[in-house]
């Protein structure tokens, strides 16, 4: 799904096992997102997104590039990760199935909900993943309003 | 609409951003120690009440629109987790009640239409 050569692009990278700096690349998302005029239901449904990303690839990944790209009727959100892949992305997808570790847990995440939860805040979800190698992850949401800049 | 001042007073909380605005309000309340679940089900606007007082509730209510955070049973967050509220203006309580108590004294008050009972 490549994002129009007009769009507005930022590069986000996301360091595995990082938990310090969870939400940094997703905040950021959202304040450009807002400073772009986008309203604020889907500042609201890309931020969650990329949350949600962002803490797949803490929990899960060695690393990942998150690349943002807002033009004026969508924002398209790309996470490709390196890290172990998911083996059956059927069972992964399924709400509540979860690999997350009691740590994981302990800070509030791992329900198993965050591959369900990204698809549900998308307009168009695609994900394919290579096992040993990554994951990717490419997002459409589908803007209300429209960007001011 | 419950307002900040009638949560504090009910839940006999220590307001830990003072210069949050007394007459702040929220549209609703949402429970829970799992993010992934504010992240699924909880509504813009809401009062997040949770036994969880790390850095991640602060990120995930900044995330999701919630306008403010009641952690329960004499949890506390770090003093950096306090400050990163403060700049994002958001209203962070502390109440010594357990998660079941708070819950009920606010349903109350969303039963007596925001109006606290003293």
């Amino acid at each position: 799904m490549p994002a129009a050569e007009s769009a507005f692009r930022r590069e986000f990278p996301v360091k595995g096992g990082d938990f310090a700096k969870a939400g940094a690349a997703a905040c950021a998302i959202k304040e450009l997102l807002k400073d772009l005029g986008i309203d604020s239901a889907t500042v609201r449904r890309a931020a969650i997104v990329a949350y949600e990303s962002e803490m797949n690839v803490i929990m899960y990944a060695y690393e990942a590039r998150m690349d943002l790209a807002v033009t004026p009727g969508e924002v398209h959100i790309t996470v490709d990760d390196r890290g172990p892949g998911i083996a059956d992305i059927e069972l992964a997808m399924t709400e509540g199935y979860s690999t997350a570790t009691a740590e994981m847990r302990e800070l509030g995440f791992g329900a198993g909900m965050g591959l369900p939860n990204i698809k549900r805040n998308a307009d168009i979800f695609a994900i394919d993943s290579a096992v040993g190698r990554g994951t990717r992850l490419d997002i459409i949401i589908r803007t209300n309003g429209h960007v001011t800049t | 609409m419950i307002v900040l001042k009638d949560v504090l007073a009910l839940l006999d909380g220590e307001l830990l951003t003072p210069t949050t605005d007394p007459e702040a309000a929220f549209r609703t309340v949402f429970a829970s120690d799992l993010m992934s679940d504010v992240l699924t089900s909880a509504e813009p606007g809401s009062l997040l009440l949770t036994g969880l007082a790390n850095a991640h509730v602060v990120c995930t209510c900044s995330v999701a629109d919630l306008t403010g955070v009641v952690f329960v049973q004499g949890k506390r967050p770090a003093p950096e987790v306090v400050n990163e509220a403060r700049t994002r203006n958001l209203p962070l309580i502390a109440t010594k009640m357990t998660m079941f108590e708070a819950c009920a004294r606010i349903a109350g008050l969303v039963q007596d239409g925001g109006h606290a009972r003293r």
